[in-house]
This record gives structure tokens, sequence and C-alpha cells, in this order.
């Protein structure tokens, strides 16, 4: 075994500021908040290294409460903002943090263009299908028939898939997890730090005040084992409190079905075989639902390409390369110039 | 041969877009400039991309003025008008003066383009162009003749018509031809048939001019050299000069430039330019919409870049949010607008100044900003590093206000000496100790600049506001109060900072000052020389900063016993001037997509004195 020396010395509460935080007691920011600081200390980020970028929302409170550096920016825009940091300094680490009103309605054009640009950044959703901070209005991502403040008679609207519209705008890593589930979210969050290019986490968050209790019918206690699936690379598809349910290719039809191993002729030789590299696979476990489905929780999908700074680089490099020393004085004097003469 | 002596003289290229007289153009004013006179150049595009052949919102044209003196304008009506077809001729014939000169192809009068150009007779013949002096030439027939020899086929031939009217106004005008036909080999390097063809087509032009029996009241013409300060020069457009001034401001304070940017009419070249800059550390990002160039150069200000943003009126409406919470994290920006006619998309190829109220007033809450404006295309070079530099000296987004004349105009430009600027680099705070993200400089209230990646100095920003000690988040009452007057006074403050309002033109009293801002300078200075050499107490003041105004503004317009505004616009400067000083300023608005006339100017200027004796 490999004794590994830490890098640095920090703790998970060295990521933790003196402000108080504001988050409704019970809110599942919380927990998420605890396996970030959880997970910083975990890989040995430096805090000076380290940018939090929110937009507005009750997630976009995040970087107050990391003693990293935090930009609370404006509605939906924080991919946008976090791409102008990344050009600036591509060394630092930034995570994106935003929520499903913020990502996926105000700011739905950003988020597209981070993942299909890959400008390498983690973005993490806090999924809670409501809005929190107005106070309770449905989102994009509240299931049809949502009754709300604005929606009194039910919403109308079919909700997005934020994972599902991830893989669409070219996301090369799609993860999900749960605000309980701490150490599975820290692995996600690890995972995703350790990708080169966009990661798109989408994490459920329970809204308590708001929409508490939304995704019990794939967390709650009884029943998680049989209504999530946790994804892992190399691995079959199998889930259930016994381990004997799983997933396969329907025979006949290009979809999913879950079956249980030892009913009707299904064997484990019959189960897929997890393989995050591959994107047909992840679109289809990303679109997975109760009740006959289980909700595809961890790594959908990673397939690295090199980001969008890598090719800034490249273009800087050649660019300099070209033309090395940069001289000013030669930039005014390109092309056509005259001289007059007292 | 006879060549008749001139001062000045405004001549304008047109054709249908395809026809190449944005190319004649722009190498008749390098061979303009050679030849030692001032200019002033106007291109007039046609709004649509590729307008059909031969209609009248497919004309292209390109005016340039030049002279033995000091040229300011393009100029407001010509002295010749070089016509490649009948939609050119009706479009152009309203901008030449009685008894000048047109020159035009014969060749393209065909019944069709007679028809496409809405002419029902020919105005060759039915005594349309009686008032004016026509050279009827068919330079088509001429054209493919010279080149007869090349073997490239008609169409190809034909677009050599452009270089064999340029060949021919070359001799009229005595200029040189040795710059084109350099020009011409470069930029057919790899194509040397269609070199050769364009320089024989230009030779072909000029030799006609040389030989052929021309009317006898048609002479060539001479104008003398202009009077100008030796040194090194080129030509620049304005969204050459901007973005040249982008790079050496950057490069002045030290600092990579990241410019983001979404294209739009007719900010779009100052992108284009600085895209093919990255060896001088400028970073181009074409965001996905005008909202993420703006936040995006936001960010890259944060970490420590120089963000900037461009656009038009339209674009900047979208970035309004966001300059808000530049203003509110008080960290540098810039954005730079190249106004249009508006509202809405508007005469998008046309220009305009009224923009003004959106740059000063034009977001929620009290959120004070820096305006700036250039006044000319070279004058852009300068504007842009003094907007770098108070935007970071103060720590406050700054818009840098010029408009699509300025941008595609282009004028002469002494090229200044980088070695002789002031490096000033900019300075991050790196001591953690007693370091508060909001705490202000004394003298000039801004706040320190801390980037991500400096140990110690971990801190969080954003809209909400901050404590005015700790930069905290904080509901106070009192606090908000407080940061609100700080945010007011650091940009006022600047006033004492720029340098104070000088007059162009005429004395620091009198009985009328016409002040102007932007593009209008060239005819109102042009204006009031013209009416001050007829003894008129007229003096012209042109504002660079809009906002903060110099601090002497107040007291100097009060030495004028009337203060006359031009824009093109319905009237936002002299709003802001009546508002700020309580003067009664009179506008002179006009907003038909067309700069000034010199004309107008001194017009309004008679009138104001009049009415007032
Ligand atoms: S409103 Fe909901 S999401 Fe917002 S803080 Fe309260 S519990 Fe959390």
């Amino acid at each position: 075994m490999n004794i590994v020396t830490p890098v640095n010395e920090l703790t998970p509460k060295d990521f933790a500021t003196d402000q108080e935080v504001r988050w409704c007691p019970g809110c599942g920011d919380y927990a998420i908040l605890k396996a970030m600081q959880r997970t910083l200390a975990d890989i040995g980020a430096k805090r000076e290294n380290t940018v939090f970028v929110s937009g507005i929302g009750c997630a976009a409170r995040f970087p107050y409460y990391m003693a990293t550096y935090g930009f609370h920016t404006i509605h939906g825009r924080a991919p946008a903002f976090g791409t102008g940091i990344k050009l600036a300094n591509p060394d630092l680490d930034v995570w994106v943090v935003t929520g499903d009103g913020d990502a996926l309605s105000i700011g739905g054009n950003h988020l597209l263009h981070v993942l299909r640009r890959n400008v390498n950044l983690q973005v993490l959703l806090f999924n809670n299908e409501i809005y929190g901070l107005t106070k309770g209005q449905y989102s994009p991502a509240s299931r049809a028939g949502t009754r709300s403040p604005s929606t009194p008679w039910g919403s109308i609207e079919n909700p997005v898939s934020a994972a599902a519209l991830a893989l669409g705008a070219g996301g090369r890593f799609v993860a999900r997890s749960v605000d309980t589930m701490q150490k599975h979210l820290g692995e996600m969050f690890k995972r995703a730090h350790d990708h080169n290019g966009t990661s798109f986490v989408e994490i459920f968050q329970n809204c308590i005040v708001f929409n508490n209790d939304i995704f019990a019918d794939f967390t709650a206690k009884d029943i998680a084992d049989e209504a999530q699936i946790i994804l892992e690379h190399g691995q079959p598809l199998i889930f259930g409190k016994e381990r004997t349910r799983g997933l396969r290719v329907r025979p006949g039809f290009f979809e999913l079905e879950a079956v249980t191993i030892g009913e009707d002729g299904v064997e484990e030789k019959d189960i897929l075989v997890h393989d995050e590299t591959n994107r047909a696979l992840a679109g289809m476990l990303a679109l997975m639902e109760p009740p006959t489905m289980p909700v595809a929780l961890g790594v959908l999908y990673c397939y690295p390409t090199p980001s969008y700074e890598d090719g800034v680089k490249d273009h800087f490099d050649e660019a300099k390369a070209h033309n090395p020393g940069g001289d000013i004085n030669k930039l005014l004097r390109r092309g056509h110039t005259w001289t007059v003469t007292g | 041969m006879r060549r008749d002596q001139l001062g000045s003289a405004v001549v304008r290229f047109a054709g249908d877009s395809g026809d190449g007289m944005q190319f004649a153009g722009s190498q008749f004013t390098q061979s303009t400039a050679l030849s030692g006179n001032d200019l002033a150049t106007f291109p007039d595009f046609p709004a649509e991309i590729r307008a059909p052949a031969g209609t009248t919102f497919g004309v292209s044209a390109f005016q340039i003025n030049f002279g033995d003196d000091t040229i300011q304008t393009p100029g407001d009506a010509c002295d010749m008008v070089v016509v490649m077809n009948p939609a050119a001729l009706k479009v152009e014939l309203p901008e030449l003066l009685p008894g000048g000169l047109v020159v035009v192809d014969t060749g393209t009068f065909t019944e069709r383009n007679l028809h496409k150009a809405h002419y029902e007779s020919s105005p060759l013949e039915d005594g349309t162009l009686d008032a004016y002096r026509v050279i009827k030439l068919d330079i088509s027939a001429m054209t493919l003749e010279a080149v007869k020899s090349m073997d490239l086929g008609k169409k190809e031939s034909l677009r050599c018509k452009n270089m064999w009217a340029l060949g021919f106004v070359y001799w009229m005008y005595a200029r040189d031809r040795q710059p084109t036909l350099d020009w011409l080999n470069e930029k057919f390097v790899k194509k040397p048939e269609l070199a050769e063809a364009n320089i024989t087509a230009l030779n072909a032009g000029h030799a006609f001019g040389e030989t052929a029996e021309m009317p006898h009241d048609i002479h060539g013409f001479s104008i003398g050299k202009a009077d100008i300060e030796p040194g090194q020069y080129r030509t620049v457009t304005g969204a050459e000069a901007l973005s040249w001034g982008l790079v050496c401001g950057a490069n002045l304070i030290g600092l990579q430039m990241t410019f983001c940017s979404y294209p739009i009419t007719p900010a779009t070249p100052i992108l284009h330019i600085l895209s093919n800059l990255m060896e001088y550390d400028v970073l181009t990002f074409q965001a996905e919409d005008e909202i993420a160039a703006i936040c995006s150069a936001i960010g890259a200000s944060y970490a420590g870049s120089l963000g900037v943003t461009s656009s038009s009126g339209p674009g900047i409406a979208l970035k309004t949010e966001a300059m808000g919470l530049a203003i509110s994290a008080e960290l540098p920006l810039l954005i730079i607008n190249s106004q249009r006619a508006g509202p809405s998309t508007g005469l998008p190829t046309k220009t305009e100044q009224s923009d003004l109220y959106q740059a000063v007033y034009g977001r929620n809450a009290d959120s004070p900003l820096v305006v700036i404006s250039a006044r000319s295309p070279a004058d852009c070079f300068d504007v842009a590093i003094e907007a770098i530099q108070l935007s970071t000296k103060y720590m406050t987004p700054v818009i840098l206000m010029t408009d699509g004349y300025i941008g595609n105009a282009a004028e002469p430009w002494r090229i200044p000496d980088m070695d002789t600027y002031e490096k000033k680099p900019v300075q991050f705070s790196t001591d953690p100790e007693g370091f508060k993200p909001f705490l202000r400089d004394e003298k000039t209230l801004a706040r320190p600049w801390a980037i991500p990646g400096t140990p110690g100095l971990e801190h969080r920003i954003g809209g909400l506001e901050k404590d005015y000690d700790t930069g905290h988040i904080s509901y106070d009452p009192a606090n908000h109060q407080r940061m609100t007057d700080m945010r007011a006074a650091k940009i006022n403050g600047i006033a004492n900072d720029i340098p104070p309002q000088g007059v162009e033109e005429g004395g620091t009293q009198g009985k009328l000052a016409v002040v102007g801002w932007g593009s209008t300078y060239g005819a109102i200075n042009r204006a009031v020389s013209t009416v001050r050499g007829d003894g008129l107490d007229v003096a012209h003041i042109h504002l660079r900063h809009i906002w903060p105004m110099a601090a002497n503004l107040g007291e100097l317009l009060a030495g004028f016993d009337q203060v006359l505004v031009p824009e093109l616009n319905t009237g936002q400067l002299v709003t802001l001037i009546r508002d700020k000083f309580l003067i009664d300023a009179v506008s002179l608005s006009k907003v038909s997509g067309q700069p000034f006339k010199i004309s107008e100017i001194e017009a309004a200027i008679r009138e104001r004195l009049e009415s007032q004796t």
C-alpha cells in the first residue's frame, strides 16, 4: 500500500467561513456544503486557488460559506463568469454552484454553451425542483401538475431532465448524487474535480420548506434500494436490497428494462455492464424514472477531450511562435505607412 | 497639359456591392496620403450582405475629402462622383454639387439595369444630368478590351473595372499608381494572372486619361501638399485605432486583455481585428450572447485580466444588469458601444449618437460609472488608453462611446512611439495584513484589486450590498446609504483627475459656444472656423468626458451668452448640460442616419447669433 503524504494539512473546518449560514434549518444545502468542505480537505485543495462562482437563488449563497475565493454574481450567468475566470487564469479551480431555476431557466443558454465548449470547471446543479428564494414557484424541473403560488391549478409544463440536457449539450462528464448521500456525493465531487473539461453534477436536494420529500419516491430509506441504482464503471447494472434487480436491453427494442435475476429466465450474464464512456447508454440511464425504473446515480458519462482552455493555449503558443516578442510599435506599423519630412 | 489647381476635392466612388468600390476608394486614399494631402474618408455600405446586383439598395460607396489644408470631415457634398451603374447614379446624384463632375460607365446602362434602378428613360439622354458635367465612358467595354489577351473569361475580366476607373481618376488628380501596383502584386501573389489583369486595367484607365480628347471644360486637377506635422503616418479606421488602443492600453498597465463579444453591426470589426492579435496577449472570446460576453469579461477582470466587452446599443441594453454587478463589485471593465441608429434594430449600418442617456442613466438603481467618448477614428486610440487607465485606477466599469461612422471612417494618423508612453503596471493586493476587500484608497476611493490565486486574501464578493469596513454582506440601512454615497463620490471624484475641459477653437468666453461630443467633431470644428473667419464670436468645445464631466465645464460654459449643442439624437447631451449647469443650452438635432453637414451647423450658428441681435 502506498503511503501518501498529505499535500496540505487543511481540514474541512479550514474551508468554512465565519459567516452565519442562512439556509432554512433542515435544508439539503447544509449537507452539500459539508460534503464539499470535506472533499476539498481530502483532495488537498488550496484555498487561494479555489473559486466558487454562483448565480442567484438559495444555492447561490454557497460561496459565502466557503473560505476560498467566491463570486456571487447575477441570475443564471455563473457559467459565463466562470468561463471568464478560466480564460484569465486557467490554473484556478472553479466550481460553479447553481440551482434548477438558475441553470435551467434563466441561465439555460449559458449552461448549454459552457458544456459545449468544455471549459475546465465543475458545474454543481442543486436540483430541488422549485424556486426557493422567491418562495415556492414551480421551476423548469418541477413535475407536471406541481401546485405552487404561480400554478394554483397545477403546472401544465413538462419538466426538463438536467442530466439529459447536459448530455445533449455535449457535456463530457455527467454525474448525479443526492444531498443525503454524503460519501457518494464526496466521490462525485472528486471525480468531477479530476475531470479535464466541464463536469456536470446534478445533486437532488431537498427543499424542506417548499418542496419537501419531492425525491422521496427514490430516496426514502425503505424504498431507496429498489428505486435507485448506483452506477459503477465496469460493474454490472445491478440494484435492489438483495442485489437481484438489474438493467438489460429489452430484447427486440432499443431501450432498457429493469429485470429480476432468476425470474423469467433472466440470468446475471444478461445484465448490462456499465460503461461510462458510452454516450447512448448514458442517455438512456439519464431518463430512467420511478416507478418502472430506478433513478441512476453516479457517473453516467465520462469521456474526456481537450478542454476549451487547452485549445486557447495552443492558439496562444502558435501565435507567439509566429511573432515572438509582440512588439507593439511593430503592430502599429503593420501594413502601409509613409513618412512626412519637415 | 492643363491642370486646374484646387484647394480640396471630394470624390465619391459608387457602384454595385460586387464592383470593388471599397478597394478602389482605399487605394485612392493611400495614394492621396502619399502625395501629401490631408484627408478624411467615409465608406458607405449597404445594409444587405449580398443585395441583388444592380439595385439601389445594393449600392456601395466610398467618399474621400482631400486637400492642401486641414481636412476634418469626408465632405458635405461631392465635387465628383464615379458611378459604375444606373443604380449608383440614382443614389449618388443628390450628393453631387451643381456643376460637379460625373464619370459614368455607360456600358452598364442597359434597359434591364435602368429598370432595376427605377429609371423610366436613360438619365444619360433625358436631361437628368443637365446641371452637371458628365464624362461618359464605356468602362466595361474598355476594361474587356484592355485585358482581352489574358484569357480570363468575361466575368473575371469585368471585375477589373474598378481598377480601370481608378486609373482614370488617378490621372485626373495626378496620383501615383505605384502603391496600388505594389498592393495588387501582393494581394494576388498566388494568382499572378489576376494581378496582371488588374494592373493592365489600371494602366489602361490612366493611359486613356492621358491620351483621350476630353470635353473642352474638363481638365485634370492638381492639389498642393498640406502642411502636415513630420512623422511616420498610416491611415486608420476607428475600429483599428480603437483595437490597437486597447492592446497598447493593456500593455501599458501590464495586463493580458480578455475581450469578450458577440457579433453585432457595427461593432464587429473590433472583434475581428483583435482576434488576430493573440501574440500581443489578447484573448478574444466570442460568447453565446451579449450577456455572456459581459459576464465573461467581468469574470476575467475578477481573475486579474483586463475584461473588455464591445457591442452596439441593443446589445448594450442586454448587458445592463451585469454592468450593475461590476459597479457593485467594483471591478475594472471596459464596455465599448459602437452606436447605431435606433430604437430597436433601427438602421444598423447608419450612425447616430442616441445612446448617451443609456450610457449615463440606463441602469436600475443608483449605479454611476464613467462614460468617455471618441471624436474621430484616430482619437479612438488615445481614448481607449485613457479608458483602461481610469477603469483600473478607480476599479470601475467605463463605457467608451464610439459610433458606426467613426468605426468605418479612416483618416491619416501620425503613429505614436509607444516607448515614449509611461508604463504603469497594475499593482494587485498581496498583503494579507489588514486586508479587507472593500477598504478604499483614501484618495481615489477605489477598493483593492485582490485576485484569486493570492494566498491569504481569500474573500467573497457579489452583488449584495457590502459592509463598508469588512466587505461582508450587509443589510444595514445606514451602511447602504454610505456605500451608495461612496460609489457616487468615487466616480464624481474622477472629474478632478481628468484634464480640464479645453476649447478647440475660439476663446474661453464669447457670444456662442458650440458644444459637441463624439463623431460630430469634424463638422462642428469646420463650421466654427468658417464662421470665425467671418468675424463671428463663436467657440467650439468638444467633450471627451461625458460622465463625470470635467470639473471646470460649468464655469467655462457660463462664459458664453449662448450654448448650442449639435447631436445626432433628439437632444441628449443638451439635456444633461441643462440639468447639470442650469443653463439654457439649445439643441441642434439630426437623426437621419447621416452625419452632420458642415453647412447645417454653420447655418444653425448664424441663426442663433442673428436671433440674438
Ligand atoms: S427555501 Fe428550500 S432550498 Fe431554500 S434554503 Fe429554504 S429549504 Fe433550502
